[in-house]
């Protein structure tokens, strides 16, 4: 079959590509030979676009174990334990089908954890969805949900946090992003390089068929009006076999037989052994005809590309094949030795010992072509918005607009279909500022939270990468951890735009700077291009996943409030600042302005005071402060709680839209004991920390001094609305 | 006291509960779905999960599997058997429980914690709860709404074989606090002996006041008594 231009164009690679290949390969190459091309030099697997950028970010630190570039990151949290994550984004599936499409991006995020040793603990999500009134919008949304959970709660580990926004930036191209977080023995680590000759190569897992063939492609190609037709490339999701693999990897993992372990995720067979081959500086040889397949007649080509989900692929010690089958038969699932690593530095294909293809390994991993497109800076917007020139509106009247809202309204519709509590070890689920998992076993837990942005990084890319790091960084401390590391997941639209590649460079240097400031290093992630559809682009969102430490874990202290008449302390200090507020996008459809600033000395110190008070048992209840506001934060205080709250008027700014609705950064809200409040002052100024004593807590009431009064129980019944409406 | 935990593939609540049985003090053993014979125990527990992914139906294929058939001649001889939420479902697949759970009624899956009453206390499963005491534990569950026929649910009240039901936080039985649609807000049954109880809630997820309550650990220690 000779290759024309457009058999080319329709693998995703462009005519100069082509042009490498042929001069690596010295000859033109087969069918078989330009789809693994395709399929390792598309951007989802090669970061061909985000690769320099990649590399400026902080991934070292004492914390660090492993950074980029394996299966997932590694950071020691102390004694033996160490904590294995990773965020994916499973966008483009689960757009045109939400069910599967969400579940596999679980599915593929859990065996990056567990092929590094790790038993999972935990699974976080970030769902971004178009406008509720899209007619797509409501069937997206209950599919992925269900999708989610269905994956998550058969396996059985619990989902435990995320967040899910709407916005019609996504009407037509919708985010999922998994993450995943396992703990391991820091001795008992498994990595993907291969080392030594003549090794078995063994296929473990589900049989490969013919569902998500060239799925890394799709991911690496803009929407139009034809990708409903794409749906045969969405993978389908087994969560029971994947639950099997589980178990039997890690019983395998318990003795000395893997020398290196890949899953089989985007681009399957293909990327699996050559990441493995390429790591270790050897080649790999595969006997095709070997492959288990699910159906008849499967060709090379599609075996190599097929995107079946549960398996894995192991490169084992000699002389161990035998134990480790026994393992797989236990748990009714297929081991084969397909192939064996050489020296050739070539991935070599055979089927029935004739070679189908041969392709050197560095020009597949370390050559694939990297790009330093062209991108742009963003400037800073002048405009700045009087609230005094704008129609008046009652404070009430916002706040409930804002709490009565599909992206603040409880999301207690989506997280009771996710089982939160298998594993037992949940000791804060979703809801709060970060979900704290304990270490099994141990006194010891882990905080972990995701987090996005998109409407401060649309306005000024800096400000909004550094802002998302932050906002990470507190939600951790809220609840007492002390915040070690990130993976990120960073969603943007066609890098080929340089304003889309200005967005994202300038987002990576604002993530960069936060990162480095508050030595919180990026140990794993993941890059989603090309997210948008005819030509429009989403708003950048970059997302974080950070994971803290809570060195003894007592009952959680969470943000709900927790008596009468305590006192109520902002720590930061409130500006008033509105620009591209929720409060001015919610009420007059403003998006103009500049996010607010950030002050990366004031986020450090304001939150390692805070987590000081925390560990001194001198906090009740602690939120932070976020989108909507300070108001907005007290309310989810009280909703939570079914207590009050008594809120003085602001001393110093006269306006209360500004005081209460500004989106201020490195703030927190806290609850004390009147008896421990001097402890709590003296411990603040010593600190030079800004604080704020704002009101008390009382019963049944939510009350502002001579603007607002209105009853916990119906705030309550405000936020807790429109989802059972939609 | 001796128990075992049988567990199939795509069981996940295993660890769970053997946690909870170690932390109470019971000898407590897995044993795997292949296995033909059970070690000595006093109890039996089929523990929550999807055994076998679900398919068929739930609980099914768990219902016909190897150490089944001892799970049935240990309970007709008066064995103690506890079936958690999977484990529930199993039961009634085998047979050694009457009616059968469809899907929540909100065809959603359902994981949070609700109340349930204590309904009869005379058990070896609940004699550690007071009658009508008011537990607040986790549901997780796609099929939990439990049905059986006229003739039977006429049984279960006339011979106290209601273990808990459904309630509010005050106690009341209505269909408010029913989460699943469960017939009379049914939780959890007895056989007819008493021997064997099937239940949706959670216990084994209530026994640490750092993660959730201690509303299970009665359950256990009526098992000790």
């Amino acid at each position: 079959m000779k290759i024309t231009n457009d058999i080319v164009e329709k693998h995703g690679l462009n005519l100069e590509e082509f042009s490498k290949i042929k001069k690596i390969l010295k000859r033109d190459p087969n069918l078989l030979e330009l789809g693994i091309f395709s399929a390792m030099w598309n951007e989802h697997c090669s970061y061909k676009s985000s690769r320099i950028h990649l590399k400026k970010l902080p991934t070292k630190g004492k914390q660090v174990i492993q950074g980029p570039g394996e299966n997932a990151g590694v950071i020691d949290i102390g004694d033996d334990d160490a904590i294995i994550f990773k965020i994916e984004s499973h966008n483009h599936p689960s757009y045109i089908e939400p069910y599967q499409g969400a579940a596999t991006g679980v599915g593929g995020i859990l065996r990056d954890v567990f092929t590094m040793g790790a038993r999972p603990i935990a699974l976080l999500n970030s769902i971004h969805f178009g406008e509720p009134k899209h007619p797509k919008t409501k069937s997206l949304l209950n599919g992925v949900v269900s999708g989610i959970g269905g994956y998550g709660n058969c396996i059985g580990i619990p989902t435990v946090a995320g967040e899910t926004k709407f916005d019609e930036t996504y009407n037509e191209n919708i985010l999922v992003n998994a993450m995943a977080v396992g703990h391991a023995k820091k001795n008992k680590i498994f990595y993907s390089k291969a080392k030594g000759l003549n090794k078995s190569v063994v296929y473990v897992g589900s049989k490969t068929g013919r569902d998500g063939i060239h799925g890394a492609s799709m991911a690496s190609a803009e929407f139009d009006e034809n990708s409903e037709e794409k749906k045969p490339t969405v993978q389908v999701g087994d969560p029971f076999t994947e639950k099997l693999l589980m178990e039997a990897c890690l019983e395998l993992m318990k003795d000395n037989s893997i020398i290196s372990i890949q899953d089989m995720g985007a681009a399957g067979l293909t990327s699996s052994s050559v990441e493995m081959a390429s790591k270790g500086s050897l080649g790999i040889e595969l006997d095709l005809e070997k492959v288990p397949c699910r159906e008849e007649n499967m060709t090379p080509y599609e075996m190599m590309l097929s995107e079946s989900q549960e398996r894995m692929l192991i490169i084992l010690e000699d002389g161990k094949e035998k134990a480790a089958k026994k393992i797989f038969d236990k748990w009714d699932l297929d081991f084969v030795i397909i192939g064996k690593t050489t020296d050739t530095n070539n991935l070599t294909l055979k089927y029935n010992n004739k070679i189908e293809g041969e392709i050197p390994i560095d020009a597949l991993a370390s050559k694939a072509p990297i790009y330093d497109r062209k991108w742009i800076r963003k400037k800073p917007q002048k405009n700045k918005v009087n609230i005094k020139e704008l129609k008046k509106i009652k404070i009430e009247d916002a706040l409930v607009k804002i709490l009565s809202n599909p992206n603040h309204s409880n999301k207690s519709w989506i997280t009771s279909q996710y089982d939160q509590m298998v594993m037992c070890d949940t000791a804060q689920k979703s809801g709060s500022d970060a979900a704290i998992i304990r270490i099994h076993n141990k006194d010891k837990a882990i905080a972990v939270s995701v987090d996005s942005s998109a409407n401060y990084c649309k306005s000024f890319p800096l400000t909004g990468g550094k802002q998302i790091v932050c906002e990470n960084w507190r939600n951790l401390i809220s609840v007492g951890a002390k915040p070690l590391a990130i993976t990120n997941c960073l969603n943007f639209g066609n890098p080929e735009n340089k304003e889309i590649m200005g967005e994202f460079a300038e987002c990576l240097e604002g993530i960069k700077e936060a990162c480095e400031f508050l030595d919180y290093p990026v140990v794993s992630g993941n890059v989603s291009f090309y997210n948008g559809t005819n030509k429009k682009n989403i708003s950048p969102t970059p997302v974080i996943g950070g994971v803290g430490l809570i060195k003894k874990l007592s009952k959680p202290i969470g943000h709900n409030f927790k008596y009468d008449n305590s006192i109520l302390l902002i720590i930061g200090k409130t500006f008033g600042h509105l620009e591209q507020s929720v409060f001015l996008k919610e009420i007059y459809s403003i998006n103009e302005g500049m996010p607010p600033e950030i002050n990366l000395h004031n986020e450090k110190n304001n939150g390692e005071c805070l987590l000081k008070l925390i560990n001194k048992n001198l906090i009740l209840s602690s939120h932070d402060i976020s989108t909507g506001g300070l108001i907005v934060s007290l309310a989810e205080m009280s909703i939570g709680s079914n207590i009050g709250a008594k809120i003085h008027k602001p001393k110093k700014l006269t306006n209360s839209i500004n005081y209460f609705f500004g989106e201020d950064q490195a703030r927190y809200l806290i609850e004390v004991k009147n008896e421990n409040l001097s402890k709590v002052y003296k411990i603040l100024r010593e600190n030079n920390v800004f604080y704020e004593n704002i009101g008390i807590t009382q019963s049944d009431f939510f009350e502002i001094e001579n603007e607002l009064k209105i009853s916990v129980k119906n705030l309550y019944k405000i936020n807790n609305e429109w989802y059972n409406k939609y | 006291m001796k128990s075992s935990v049988i567990v199939f593939p795509g069981s996940n609540c295993d660890r769970d509960i053997a946690v909870a049985l170690e932390k109470m003090q019971f000898k407590n053993k897995m044993v795997w779905h292949k296995e033909t014979s059970l070690p000595k125990s006093d109890l039996i527990v089929i523990p929550g999960g999807f055994s076998y992914g679900d398919y068929l139906r739930s609980g099914a294929i768990a219902g016909k599997s190897l150490i089944i058939d001892e799970v049935i001649k240990a309970a007709n001889s008066g064995c103690l058997v506890l079936g958690i939420c999977n484990g529930f479902q199993i039961l009634t697949e085998t047979g050694l429980l009457k009616g059968t759970l469809l899907r929540n009624k909100n065809l959603k899956f359902i994981n949070k914690n609700v109340n349930i009453k204590v309904i009869n206390n005379d058990t070896k499963f609940s004699n550690k709860f007071k009658k009508d005491e008011i537990l607040k534990i986790n549901i997780a569950h796609n099929e939990g709404n439990y049905f059986t026929d006229k003739n039977h649910l006429e049984e279960l009240n006339k011979e106290n074989l209601v273990a808990f039901k459904y309630c509010d936080e005050k106690g009341n039985i209505n269909e408010e606090a029913n989460p699943n649609g469960s017939l009379e807000n049914i939780a959890g049954i007895f056989s007819q002996r008493k021997n064997i109880l099937g239940m949706m809630p959670h216990p084994e997820r209530m026994v640490d006041e750092i993660i959730s309550n201690r509303d299970g650990i009665n359950l256990f220690s009526s098992l000790l008594n």
